[in-house]
């Protein structure tokens, strides 16, 4: 190193260290507290009611089947509301015989789910529900997003349909 | 026939991998300069044999050859000729011969374009782009292979495999499936291209880094070769995110364009490390420094490259559990595994002979400013990271499934993104080695006290939320100081070479291509922020049910729904349009025709919406729902998406910016020639 090129203090490299630790740590703050407030659980409708009141107001993802003739829709408050029964089984493994045995098992947990919003095409008997939002005190689910699937012939292209914000 | 010889052509292709990149290493430590000839050769075949692969699957995509697998997956006989080709990427097996191919295509070019250059750097080059094309070439000939045809069981099932099994029958269906209805949108089929042409060309300057550190080069060599490269990587990169987000905001009818969906951001990841990378590659070439940190970023962008490829290519997305189904998954995670944990030793074992020319001087300095520069774009990186495989840890940790949606990625990347714009703006008034405050403060005089005047403009509007006037307001700052950038460029001309303003700052930024590139590149990236400002905190939605000739209101427009026609259309689909008259401020501005698609082949809907576009916002209608019976009404939700048009129109400065900075340089490319130069004589 040249004598024209000045050697750099230790307190250069230290103001340097601090400030780029502490821009790191405000990162990982702000990573921290936001993932505490904003994370989703991902449950069965059984899961879901095992867990009693420790989830109610968290926010959840619950996946249910749907049941045809408890579906109900108000044109005029857009209120959307239907049963939804547990799926036994992985989420990963639910097809059209999975949603099928689900709606027939009248022992199984179920949930009353509300949502404000159009009735989608979608939301008919057996379908596979998705809904994100939260457990009422009540017991019923309040969804602010719908998300439906239905297994057609082909796996691989079950059709998705979202609704919400 | 013809699918045989395109299996035929790509396991030709994968054996010439395999030798080139063996040779080509072999070269080096046996002192062969002929071995690598031949596995410069070998190299140069593999484009060849992968195009002749390709056209074959082409081939059987526009023939509607129905016995092959893919062919029947992928396309039907009612979808038009330019589709049909298109389906080459359209399914799981052809997009990965896609992507073979393209990568196969880049390395053909590099292999030709930096043999004399480079030659010291070539036997690695090969081997790096070699392996990298054979584990994708293997991907296709073991796992995925689109040349398989259909078999019949004697149970009537249908299997698919290249030769016969026994007791089993020729199948040919009488049609395909067709192409996913979502995907058949413009936007859809070049958005995979683009991607995928972003993501192969950013493996040549990782496989020039590489070379560089088994060379023991450390100098900055392996950056000249490879700055275009990277360059036209980032362009393709951006664009496809850019057509991806119309994409959504045309097609899947939820009225947003960014909606944080791992897809989305397993491209925008190498995007965020490959812009970090073009930054730092800057404090390099000026002063020397950064030379691991700019390995690693190349090192990262690479393994994220592949890590996008896996996310979308192997079923990890829906649960870690369906990963372990599909035999391409574990392969993907293999190859990463193993290319990331040898690229870092590489780099630790040339760690000592990698240090700086220079030493970091001012805390307020260009170098600095560079710094926090990668400190934000990495933060950013990991904290989409950390948001994309957070749900696979908790659920093979915990096992429970535990996902962040869009509020988390909005929180916690939209303070960094604001310090990055407002930096974008501060930086390139900062001297390099050590600035002034005082001069700082001198050149941000005006530019601030135009920014309070914006602000207080908006406040008289009526805007207060503080998030978005602190938005406006750094934009505006960023929008100030550059244009003085390039207004102190062409005065310092005028008045040195007496030209007149145009040509001033037209020779300006033709001479300093790179560096006015680079901020035309800011200015677009200012106006896409000023999009994404106003459509995130000034969106407004409302959702109704109409019958005909009722209305409904949102901000200064009204729309009444007019009545609602059901056809079917020849290509097979049922079309539900609705008629929407629409009022602004009580003037009729036109009619809109929100529909709804229905493809009975797949069961699919897909839903159209009606948008009348202004500078000033989108009045955007979805039709969610109708009776069938008569005319008695139809449900719609209406958004009012303030600026989002700004979005676009920044990308087109930002797309105009980077070909700016990339356009070939031939005074550049002479004054760069000398330090390349040197490693043909070495070689010689």
């Amino acid at each position: 190193m040249t004598p024209s090129i000045p050697m750099p203090t230790s307190g250069g490299r230290t103001k340097f260290l601090i400030g780029g630790l502490l821009i790191i740590g405000a990162i990982i703050y702000l990573v921290i507290t936001t993932m505490r407030s904003t994370q989703q659980f991902f449950y069965t409708v059984q899961e879901m009611q095992a867990k009693g009141s420790s989830v109610i107001g968290k926010n959840l993802r619950v996946s249910g089947a749907v049941l045809g003739d408890t579906i109900q829709f108000d044109d005029k408050t857009l209120t959307v509301s239907f049963m939804m029964a547990n799926i036994s089984g992985k989420l990963e493994d639910v097809n059209a015989q999975a949603l099928h045995l689900a709606a027939l098992d009248t022992t199984s947990a179920r949930v009353k789910v509300v949502y404000i919003g159009p009735k989608p095409d979608l939301l008919k008997h057996e379908a596979q529900a998705i809904v994100t939002g939260q457990l009422g005190e009540d017991g019923v689910f309040y969804a602010d997003e719908l998300l439906l699937k239905c297994p057609t012939r082909y796996e691989e292209q079950g059709s998705l349909q979202a609704q919400g914000n | 026939m013809i699918a045989n010889l395109g299996y035929f052509a790509l396991v030709l292709a994968l054996l010439c991998t395999l030798y080139a990149a063996g040779l080509g290493v072999l070269s080096v430590s046996q002192r062969r300069p002929d071995w690598l000839e031949s596995a410069h050769h070998a190299a140069l075949l593999v484009w060849p044999l992968v195009t002749l692969s390709s056209l074959c699957l082409i081939t059987l995509l526009v023939t509607d050859q129905y016995q092959i697998s893919y062919v029947a997956n992928a396309t039907s006989r009612s979808m038009p000729l330019y589709l049909k080709v298109t389906a080459w990427w359209g399914g799981q097996a052809g997009s990965l011969l896609f992507w073979s191919w393209l990568m196969s295509t880049f390395a053909f070019v590099a292999m030709l374009r930096n043999w004399e250059h480079d030659r010291d750097l070539m036997p690695y080059v090969i081997a790096v782009t070699m392996i990298t094309i054979a584990f994708f070439v293997g991907l296709v000939v073991f796992i995925e292979n689109p040349f398989t045809r259909l078999w019949q069981l004697p149970t009537g099932d249908t299997v698919a495999a290249m030769m016969q099994p026994a007791g089993t029958l020729p199948f040919t269906p009488a049609d395909g499936r067709g192409l996913n209805p979502l995907l058949r949108h413009l936007g859809m089929i070049i958005h995979p291209p683009m991607l995928y042409l972003g993501f192969v060309s950013f493996v040549i300057p990782y496989a020039f880094a590489m070379a560089a550190l088994l060379t023991h080069r450390t100098d900055a060599a392996w950056l000249r070769a490879t700055r275009r490269w990277t360059l036209v990587g980032w362009l393709f990169l951006s664009l496809g995110l850019l057509l991806g987000g119309r994409w959504a905001y045309d097609v899947l009818g939820w009225g947003g364009y960014w909606g944080w969906d791992p897809v989305e951001n397993a491209a925008f990841m190498p995007w965020l490390t490959g812009t970090a990378f073009l930054h730092s590659v800057m404090i390099q070439e000026k002063r020397g420094m950064l030379k691991k940190w700019n390995i690693v970023l190349i090192i990262l962008t690479y393994a994220l490259v592949i890590f996008g490829t896996f996310l979308t290519r192997s079923g990890v997305l829906s649960s870690v559990h369906a990963f372990a189904q599909s035999a391409i998954g574990p392969a993907f995670f293999i190859f990463i595994g193993l290319t990331f944990i040898g690229s870092l030793a590489l780099l630790f074992r040339e760690w000592d002979h990698l240090r700086s020319d220079n030493q970091l001087d001012g805390l307020l300095s260009r170098e600095s400013a560079f710094l926090l520069n990668n400190l934000l774009f990495m933060g950013i990186a990991i904290s989409v990271f950390w948001g994309t495989v957070f749900p696979m840890i908790s659920e093979l940790v915990t096992n429970e499934k535990i996902s962040v949606g869009p509020p988390f990625y909005n929180r916690v990347t939209g303070p960094q993104f604001a310090a990055l714009v407002l930096l974008m703006g501060v930086a390139p008034l900062l001297a390099w080695r050590k600035a002034s405050a005082r001069q700082l403060g001198r050149l941000l005089l005006w530019p601030f006290l135009l920014t309070v005047v914006v602000v207080i403009a908006l406040l008289a509007f009526g805007i207060y939320n503080w998030g978005a006037l602190l938005g406006f307001g750094i934009t505006a700052l960023v929008t100030f100081t550059t244009l003085m950038e390039f207004g102190r460029g062409a005065l310092a001309r005028m008045r040195v070479n007496h030209e007149d303003p145009f040509t001033a700052l037209t020779t300006l930024i033709a001479r300093n291509r790179r560096r006015y590139g680079g901020y035309i590149i800011h200015l677009g990236v200012v106006l896409m922020a000023i999009g994404v400002i106003g459509s995130n905190f000034f969106q407004q939605e409302t959702q109704g049910h109409l019958r005909p000739g009722e209305q409904l209101t949102l901000g200064r427009y009204v729309m009444t729904y007019d009545g609602l026609t059901e056809f079917t259309h020849t290509d097979g689909r049922d079309v539900a349009r609705a008629v929407v008259s629409v009022y602004r401020d009580g003037v009729a501005v036109g009619q809109l025709f929100p529909r709804r698609d229905f493809y009975s082949e797949t069961n699919q809907p897909m839903t159209i919406p009606g948008v009348r576009s202004s500078v000033e916002d989108d009045f955007y209608i979805l039709l969610v729902s109708w009776e069938p019976i008569g005319d008695s009404g139809a449900t719609f939700k209406i958004y009012l998406n303030p600026l989002v048009n700004w979005i676009w129109a920044g990308g087109l400065v930002f797309i105009l910016g980077t070909l700016v900075a990339a356009w070939p340089d031939m005074l550049e490319e002479k004054r760069l020639a000398p330090a390349t130069a040197y490693a043909t004589q070495k070689a010689a």
